[in-house]
């Protein structure tokens, strides 16, 4: 195995990471928080990249845009929270499945009346676009920079949630959410607020999507199930867990595809190997969270419960 | 859903208007709603037999496309085979139904006894999130299956044979699908209110208690859960025919939703809500548009713009379903 192209992959894979942590954090929280499953936190992603689509359209410029999407998506978010889902809490999880699929049919049918069925490619800016050279090869520039981003999105959760009294409040909230109602905390606006963090986080790894894969209905299912995937092996409600469970789904995820087949071409043919690797690459994460519950039901990094 | 003895004279009614009309369909010559009768009983098979897990067990699956679209490929694989002339994994390929319908059943039941072990060992939202991941696992699994035609899927020449049955013939076939749904109605409200059934609730409301009392309860809901994905199965068999197609879609993870929608629709944990369920979701799904359109031109294409928020509504107010409404008392 070639020692570049193994950096290359790693590099790949922590991208994908980080925007897996991204998502997964917002779901981990709410469920950690609310006892919610939200199936349209996907849409949430979607949401920001078409709206970054959108914003780069009125103000021309990357950041200010992503920051106006982050914006409107917070603001959607809280919007559905207020509307809808704040009536779902402690209800049956089946009723929450069944409103947040239909809020994922309401969301892809609306913007794809808005924006058109056709997807949109994201041009990102000139000092965006460029290649740096790494360990000898070219490397996009973009990809570092989603995952500079990442790591940075997530030391600011770790120190929100850690070191601030916003983060107290929410750690009090999961772990006792009478007690701290009790105590006098405004535990609506709190969730409120949780929910748009939420929608904000999956809309920054939309956003950040939208120049590396196209921006497209639907794009927000397959990630929100790569989320679950993640949350599941991490612990479900654990932030670390999260963090940990998206490298390793990343990692495993990228490493699969890329070296699966030509590992298998060591014992078998050629197009069997190519056939029976991509197969098995596609299904790789799965059969990691299998093996992950097999010996850990509760996952690597459990919250305390 | 109550004994056949105990049931009051609105549920009477409400099951002998169902049973005449699901027989009398046939006879009015009309093509294309014969063909849409048999996609409505297809998909109550399907959503009852997940009423099995998610209203009996109180296991919310949201995988159970893959079983469907297990029994689905079953079919398409087997045609496939029987088209070139060539085995599948050195056995001669069957195109007999019967033959089919017990294949479907090993597959979709070792899918089941094999996530369904994992599975069950969680709760809540741990169940519903791996249910998902696992049928989603077979999506891409089919996606990237090129023997197959990977994304595009295969079309199907002829039905399957059914010995002295003429299933190409549309109303013969229609009468088999509504043959498979009844028999599976009498056995599943035999079984809701057996030792089995009542267990299988029991561990719904508490299993912790249930446990207390002595029975292994994860044997139980697992038994239910592989019950549930071999009828589901039958069912994809059953759809596979109907549309002389079988693709990947038949397992992703908009079709789980949709047997979920179904059966809250229809009234959860009544085995018969489910039908009527998966009546009004194909009927909404068929006429809505045309509906929407007659208001705006073009706006029929747009109708899941109005189908999400009233699931929304839906989960927000209608506890009882369809059914609820219809006979008065949830159960």
């Amino acid at each position: 195995m070639d020692l570049l192209l193994l950096l290359q992959q790693t590099l790949n894979g922590l991208q994908l990471g980080v925007m897996l942590f991204l998502m997964a954090a917002g779901l981990t929280l709410i469920f950690g928080i609310m006892d919610l499953i939200n199936l349209a936190h996907g849409s949430f992603y979607m949401l920001g990249a078409y709206l970054t689509a959108w914003t780069m359209g009125l103000v021309d410029a990357f950041l200010p845009a992503i920051a106006l999407a982050l914006l409107i998506t917070a603001a959607v978010g809280f919007l559905v929270e207020v509307t809808a889902l704040r009536r779902l809490y402690g209800r049956d999880h089946l009723y929450q499945v069944l409103a947040t699929f239909g809020l994922i049919l309401f969301f892809n049918e609306g913007l794809k009346l808005l924006f058109g069925p056709q997807p949109i490619f994201l041009q990102p800016p000139a000092w965006l676009s460029g290649q740096v050279p790494l360990f000898g090869a070219p490397y996009p520039v973009i990809r570092l920079a989603i995952i500079a981003v990442g790591l940075a999105s997530a030391l600011l959760l770790w120190w929100l949630i850690g070191h601030t009294r916003l983060g107290m409040l929410i750690r009090a909230g999961a772990d006792d959410r009478e007690m701290v109602q009790a105590l006098g905390v405004d535990i609506a606006r709190l969730f409120g607020l949780i929910f748009a963090l939420g929608a904000a986080l999956a809309a920054l790894a939309g956003a950040m999507a939208g120049p590396v894969l196209a921006v497209r209905i639907g794009m927000g299912e397959d990630i929100l199930i790569l989320a679950f995937v993640v949350i599941v092996i991490g612990g479900i409600g654990s932030i670390r867990g999260a963090f940990l469970g998206a490298l390793l789904v990343g990692l495993v995820d990228t490493y699969g595809r890329a070296m699966l087949p030509d590992l298998l071409a060591m014992f078998l043919e050629r197009t069997v190997a190519d056939a029976a690797g991509a197969s098995i690459a596609s299904m790789a994460i799965y059969i990691l969270m299998a093996l992950v519950l097999a010996f850990r039901p509760r996952g690597l990094l459990p919250a305390r419960s | 859903m109550p004994r056949l003895s105990e049931m009051g004279w609105r549920w009477r009614i409400l099951l002998a208007l169902a049973l005449l009309s699901a027989l009398l369909i046939p006879w009015t010559g009309d093509d294309y709603l014969v063909k849409l009768a048999t996609r409505i009983l297809i998909f109550a098979l399907a959503a009852s037999a997940l009423d099995l897990v998610l209203g009996l067990g109180g296991l919310v699956s949201f995988g159970h496309a893959a079983f469907l679209g297990l029994g689905a490929y079953v079919v398409g694989i087997m045609f496939l085979h029987d088209f070139e002339g060539t085995g599948f994994l050195g056995l001669a390929p069957s195109q007999d139904i019967f033959v089919q319908f017990l294949l479907a059943a090993l597959v979709a039941g070792g899918f089941a006894l094999a996530t369904g072990a994992v599975c069950l060992r969680t709760r809540g939202v741990a169940f519903i999130m791996i249910t998902l991941a696992f049928a989603q696992m077979l999506f891409f699994f089919f996606v990237s299956l090129r023997r197959y035609n990977g994304e595009d899927g295969i079309a199907l020449w002829n039905r399957s044979r059914g010995g002295w049955l003429e299933l190409e013939d549309q109303r013969t076939f229609y009468y088999f699908v509504l043959a498979c749904l009844v028999l599976f109605l009498v056995f599943a409200a035999r079984l809701y209110h057996s030792r089995f059934g009542r267990v299988v609730r029991g561990s719904k409301d508490n299993d912790r208690r249930m446990r207390a009392l002595g029975f292994p309860t994860y044997r139980y809901r697992l038994t239910a859960y592989l019950l549930s994905a071999v009828v589901t199965s039958i069912a994809g068999v059953l759809l596979a025919n109907a549309t002389y197609f079988v693709g990947p879609a038949y397992l992703s993870w908009h079709m789980s939703g949709q047997l979920i929608v179904m059966v809250v629709l229809g009234g959860i944990g009544t085995l018969f809500g489910p039908v009527l369920g998966a009546a009004l979701f194909i009927l909404l799904e068929e006429f809505l548009p045309d509906v929407l359109d007659l208001f705006a031109a073009g706006a029929g294409e747009y109708w899941m713009l109005l189908l999400g928020p009233l699931l929304v509504i839906v989960a927000l107010f209608a506890r009882r379903g369809l059914l609820g409404v219809l006979v008065g008392t949830g159960r």
